[in-house]
């Protein structure tokens, strides 16, 4: 008989595993491209507001934020389902977790577009 | 040498303890670790542990020796006593009943949800149900797991969730039946898996690949589960 959960973020382990897969590449591509962007161009105040300014980039750092909102809550839930064995407190670390991601996405939108 | 072993008897012990004693080990011969047994209980009769087969078939005296699983029949003093010392210590992760005897109710209980038998409801044939070569190749690596319990006890993830995580030895077995050719069950088999837990808390940190006493490879195992489990889902 499967084991019921309803706190991890898709219903199904594969799902999970899935999105902690395809998450993590879009984080490694993500990173790989502002670490190349710091490395070969002179970052100022303008050159940093011209590339925040194009579209194609708001989207790709969306992408990030949210993929990195979902990479930590499988990796979190993943984390105190394995340490923290008493439900209550488990669950008020979870919905902590989860209000932070939840901030982070919100307040990252309002970053990227609110200007 | 000296030989530290663990010891409890929940009727006139406290708390668990390590008792330490000096044993003379006859020279010129590398015993097994049971044997060590033999001649510690030679000296105190009182020291309880399961043993049966003497030869690594039966799988009944799993233990942890200087902090790593095996069977103590087939584990000799050359590959585990360090510095004259040998620490024995009963499988980690289940509850002890005595001394090096633990509880193994939550490993078979776990054993027992992949459904370890053949699930196939045609009419069987008047012989046998026959398997070409190279289908009964595909349970080669899979079907010598002795259920000697060392691999899930050695699992992080089976100790943090006994009763979730299917754990090595279960899922290896779970795989043998889907990889069985004569199984009809594999959609009901590979639906009662897709769970965050039963197959996906492995972490693939291969604990159970290097205990084996068998040399088998959980692990892979899981990874063709997980395979299994994707193809199914995309």
């Amino acid at each position: 008989m499967a084991v019921s959960s309803i706190t991890n973020l898709g219903r199904s382990g594969a799902y999970d595993w899935m999105v902690q897969r395809v998450t993590a590449y879009v984080l490694a591509l993500y990173t790989l491209f502002l670490l190349g962007f710091l490395l070969f161009t002179d970052v100022d105040y303008a050159s940093w507001g011209a590339l925040f300014h194009q579209t194609w980039f708001r989207i790709f750092s969306l992408m990030a934020l949210i993929s990195m909102g979902a990479h930590a809550w499988v990796g979190l839930w993943t984390v105190t389902t394995d340490y923290v064995k008493a439900t209550a407190p488990r669950f008020l670390i979870q919905a902590l977790c989860g209000t932070a991601m939840f901030v982070y996405v919100v307040w990252g939108v309002q970053i990227l577009w609110g200007h | 040498m000296l030989v530290s072993v663990y010891r409890y008897n929940p009727e006139t012990d406290n708390a668990p303890y390590m008792q330490d004693i000096e044993l003379e080990v006859p020279a010129g011969k590398d015993l097994m670790v049971l044997d060590i047994l033999n001649l510690l209980k030679e000296k105190d009769p009182s020291l309880a542990y399961r043993r049966s087969c003497r030869e690594g078939v039966c799988g009944s005296d799993g233990l942890n020796m200087n902090g790593k699983n095996g069977l103590g029949c087939i584990t000799p003093m050359s590959e585990v006593v360090k510095k004259d010392k040998l620490v024995i210590r009963p499988l980690p992760g289940l509850p002890v009943i005595r001394d090096l005897v633990v509880d193994m109710t939550l490993f078979y209980q776990q054993y027992e949800k992949v459904q370890p038998y053949l699930i196939n409801d045609q009419p069987a044939p008047a012989i046998e149900r026959l398997q070409s070569p190279e289908d009964r190749e595909k349970l080669d690596g899979l079907y010598e797991c002795i259920l000697c319990a060392c691999c899930s006890t050695s699992c992080p993830s089976f100790w943090w969730n006994p009763e979730k995580f299917i754990g090595p030895a279960g899922l290896i077995q779970a795989y043998r039946f889907l990889a069985d050719s004569r199984d009809q069950a594999q959609a009901e088999r590979l639906a009662n898996l897709d769970d965050p837990f039963s197959v996906f808390r492995c972490r693939g940190i291969m604990n159970c690949v290097s205990v084996c006493p068998k040399g088998l490879n959980p692990t892979k195992a899981i990874g063709h589960i997980r395979n299994l489990l994707l193809q199914r889902a995309t």
